[in-house]
């Protein structure tokens, strides 16, 4: 052992890891029942057909959504703590976590100023009767 | 074809060994797809919750059926869940188990007559492994089914049975 330095264990630890997985990978293809079939290799979609591509495009404002909860998320862990020891610092330890609560209420004036709040709806513009019909038409054949 | 596929006609003591081991890990890990239909699926979730601890069993809820080994039909198969069915049966991986949960879900039930909408009895489509009688049965009953599966499951064997 003392040929190996504290990397050198690392290292052997890193190939063991790497025979291991492979190893169980390979006794596992062995001896595994594979009956695939094309309804098993179907995409899960709770027993439904699935339809239309995966790659689906999310609204971009959602990530800004995301981001706000993330903060408000971490304030709440940050603050359970925080109220925890409330009692035993009195006066003071009410200051301190008001002033970390003013400064997320300012990011979140920020946010609002900047209006990431609002939720711009399409427009939707109503349709004469002829358009409709046109439309209908089109689709199903002559009425 | 893994080996867990084949079948030997002769029997020898590795066989038999590996038999034993399998069935032991196979009958101790029954996943369970999560998969409620209906009022029987309270029960379901009742035995699976803290008081009749499905847990200790090894049956633990999976939310695909890619690893799920057990699905438990828990209640009415109407014809346009019969569908589904079949294809979430389909679309587990061997070994599967199914338990037929309560009346509905065994033939039919109180719509054996007038229920133009179920399918009676939900063997007709998967090949049902335990049946559970009862309207519905009550968690005892469910795990009393598992208890069966089990020892069905402890009697499984690789080598072919003389016919």
């Amino acid at each position: 052992m003392e040929m190996l330095t504290e990397f050198g264990k690392i290292l052997v630890f890193f190939f063991l890891a790497i025979i291991f997985v492979a190893l169980a990978f390979t006794v596992n293809r062995i001896i595994r029942p594979a009956r695939p079939t094309k309804e098993k290799l179907l995409t899960y979609e709770c027993g439904e057909n699935p339809i239309g591509s995966p790659w689906i495009k999310f609204n971009v404002r959602f990530y800004v959504v995301a981001l706000i909860f993330l903060l408000f998320d971490v304030e709440i862990t940050l603050l359970i703590p925080w109220a925890l020891v409330y009692k035993e610092f009195g006066v003071y330890g009410f200051i301190v976590g008001f002033l970390f609560l003013f400064i997320l209420m300012l990011g979140m004036l920020y946010e609002w100023r900047k209006g990431d709040l609002d939720w711009v709806k399409p427009e939707v513009k109503p349709k004469d009767l002829k358009t409709v019909l046109e439309e209908f038409e089109k689709e199903y054949g002559k009425i | 074809m893994g080996i867990l596929d084949k079948e030997f006609t002769e029997s020898n003591i590795v066989i038999t060994k590996f038999d034993d081991l399998m069935n032991w890990a196979r009958l101790s890990s029954l996943w369970q797809m999560t998969f409620g239909l209906a009022c029987c699926a309270i029960e379901m979730m009742a035995t699976s919750a803290s008081h009749y601890d499905f847990d200790r069993f090894g049956v633990i809820p999976r939310p695909s059926p890619r690893q799920a080994d057990i699905i438990i039909i828990s209640g009415t198969v109407t014809l346009k869940m019969a569908l589904r069915i079949k294809r979430l049966y389909e679309q587990m991986p061997e070994p599967k188990y199914i338990i037929s949960m309560g009346s509905c879900a065994n033939c039919g039930g109180p719509y054996w007559n007038h229920g133009y909408h179920v399918l009676k009895g939900v063997d007709r489509i998967i090949p049902v492994d335990v049946y559970v009688p009862g309207c519905p049965p009550r968690p005892e009953a469910l795990l009393e089914g598992l208890l069966k599966l089990q020892e069905k499951i402890r009697n499984q064997s690789l080598v072919k049975k003389p016919v």
